[in-house]
């Protein structure tokens, strides 16, 4: 079966981001940026299907700028087969990308698709759901555990306080959670081989979706920050403080 | 202008969480509405109509909606929203799976996540991992809004008395099945609701090691969390997580103990009324947010401290 991985460019997890001046977003100037990790994971899961020889064909998609080819290069190098980028430059909402992406599916028709359970710039978490429902799919959120068999997928789910396990009709929305795997490096012979795979650019227009947004960035700003305390000698002096300054306990 | 807030509620008994989702409804002002959606549920849409503040309780009661799959549970909301300004929901695990389902059915950008209300269209909300606060304006129709529980003090569970209607909708997408659910047994307050969190880290070294902050926390009334560096060492079950990636907490008192203090576990904690933490790496970052620090030996203060509490 085909399956399609919806990876997004995001910073670099690692990078402490900075408001802007103008409060106007994040300065991403000379940012490192990389593949979101839930999408890392989307992607790991998906060529591990492949390797048990459920999937025949990874197909892997991004919304994003011209510079998002870099990501679908790496998803290349880790074991997709080919990439389909839906260039555009503008800051697009969740509900805009799975609209895109439900024109890529309409398209691509895959059996599965796999997307990370959220970006970690815009922390919505909303794009698979979204998917699921304009598709008419089911969707396994926050997965841990995928487990493909005839025409269905059994997805275990993290959820408060445990885990949960659904059935669901194929075809199907998956999302990632962390632990559904340990997403591998791309070795240097495949990237290498990722260079010559087949990278298709389309846009929002060509696919016939209008990515207008009824929500509205007003500002940014830098939390209010939270300043050190003092440090205390002992936990005696800790008991006191806790009881008596604090008074919370 | 009237908000539907969907009950979260489990085993007959609505969530906290709920009650801050209608402390966020309350704020944006207008009527409020409350719909529980499960099957066997007319106790807890009972429960529903006592919360201070709800004028009307929906009770959508029907095997479909069982366990909240959201491909029968989203058609139900969404074709409810139309007479609604306003969808809320907590940002639980349940409705983050749900809302985006709606909204997307009903066409409109969902907010995620909001800490406050600035006016009826205008919420904050936290990105980057609580590093930066966007302010984010709402045109749509309906709103579509989930909310972070520790940004609203909950409302009194009690002291209302809202008419109570059933709604005889039944959607079942035929598309997805329950099978099992595997909850984590624990007689110590959920995380999320606890008044005081104590938290253990990498520095733990094992997970026989979390001894120590179970029978700490059991002196205080406290839930016990970790570190996502500890959930990934396999110290500890991932449900305990406390940080981006699990769970949000803002108790009276968190003790973060052998925690270092990663981006990702203070955009989970940071929030805390009061942060003590307790580690021997003086340098850790996590006294740089900590109301009070203790550099010493984890395995030395902890019992001190359960010995002194």
């Amino acid at each position: 079966m085909k399956v399609l991985v919806a990876v997004k460019r995001v910073v670099d997890y690692n990078v402490k981001v900075r408001v802007k001046a103008d409060n106007s977003g994040v300065d991403l100037a000379n940012v490192k940026m990389s593949m979101n990790p839930f999408c890392e994971i989307a992607v790991e899961e998906a060529v591990r299907l492949k390797e048990k020889g459920v999937a025949t064909e990874i197909v892997v998609v991004s919304i994003g700028p011209t510079t998002a080819q870099e990501q679908l290069r790496t998803a290349l190098a880790l074991g997709a087969d080919r990439a389909i980028l839906v260039e555009s430059a503008d800051e697009l909402t969740s509900l805009a990308v799975a609209k895109l992406l439900k024109a890529v599916v309409d398209k691509e028709q895959p059996q599965l698709v796999i997307l990370g359970k959220q970006a970690i710039d815009s922390d919505n978490n909303q794009t698979g759901q979204m998917l699921a429902a304009l598709s008419g799919y089911a969707q396994g959120t926050f997965a841990s555990k995928v487990d493909v068999s005839g025409d269905k997928v059994a997805v275990t789910r993290e959820i408060d306080g445990g885990l949960q396990t659904v059935s669901l009709n194929l075809p199907a929305i998956v999302t990632t959670d962390l632990r559904l795997n340990e997403p591998r490096y791309a070795s240097l012979p495949n990237i290498m081989k990722a260079k010559k795979k087949p990278l298709e650019v389309l846009t929002p227009d060509a696919l016939g979706v209008s990515t207008s947004s009824t929500n509205k960035t007003l500002k940014v700003e830098a939390p209010a920050a939270r300043s050190a305390g003092i440090k205390v000698k002992s936990v005696a002096e800790l008991v006191e403080k806790l009881k008596n300054e604090a008074k919370v306990i | 202008m009237t908000t539907l807030v969907i009950a979260e509620h489990e085993n007959g008994v609505i969530a906290p969480a709920t009650l801050n989702t209608v402390a966020a409804a309350a704020k944006i002002g207008g009527d409020i509405h409350v719909l529980v959606a499960g099957q066997n549920v007319g106790a807890v849409g009972e429960a529903a109509a006592k919360i201070a503040g709800v004028g009307k309780v929906l009770v959508a009661d029907n095997a479909a909606y069982a366990h909240q799959l959201p491909e029968n549970v989203a058609p139900l909301v969404a074709e409810l929203a139309s007479g609604y300004s306003h969808v809320l929901a907590a940002a639980t695990s349940n409705g983050k799976n749900i809302l985006p389902r709606v909204a997307a059915q009903l066409d409109v950008d969902q907010i995620s996540e909001i800490i406050s209300v600035e006016s009826a269209d205008t919420f904050k909300r936290p990105i980057y991992a609580g590093n930066a606060i966007a302010t984010v304006q709402s045109s749509a129709a309906v709103k579509v809004i989930t909310v972070r529980a520790t940004g609203f003090d909950a409302v009194a569970a009690e002291g209302g008395s809202a008419a109570v209607e059933a709604v005889s909708a039944a959607h079942d997408a035929g598309k997805s099945s329950f099978v099992s659910e595997e909850l984590a047994k624990s007689d110590r307050p959920e995380l999320t609701a606890a008044k005081i969190v104590v938290s253990g880290g990498r520095g733990m070294q094992n997970g026989d090691n979390f001894k120590h902050l179970y029978s700490l926390a059991d002196k205080l009334g406290a839930a016990v969390g970790a570190s996502r560096a500890a959930v990934d060492a396999g110290f500890v079950p991932n449900d305990m997580q406390v940080g981006q990636t699990g769970k949000i907490v803002a108790p009276q008192l968190y003790i973060a103990v052998g925690i270092s203090g990663a981006i990702q576990h203070l955009a989970g904690m940071k929030d805390s009324k009061v942060i003590v933490a307790i580690n021997k790496d003086e340098e850790a970052p996590i006294f740089q947010v900590a109301d009070y620090g203790l550099v010493a030996d984890l395995f030395e203060a902890v019992p001190e401290l359960e010995k002194l509490v």
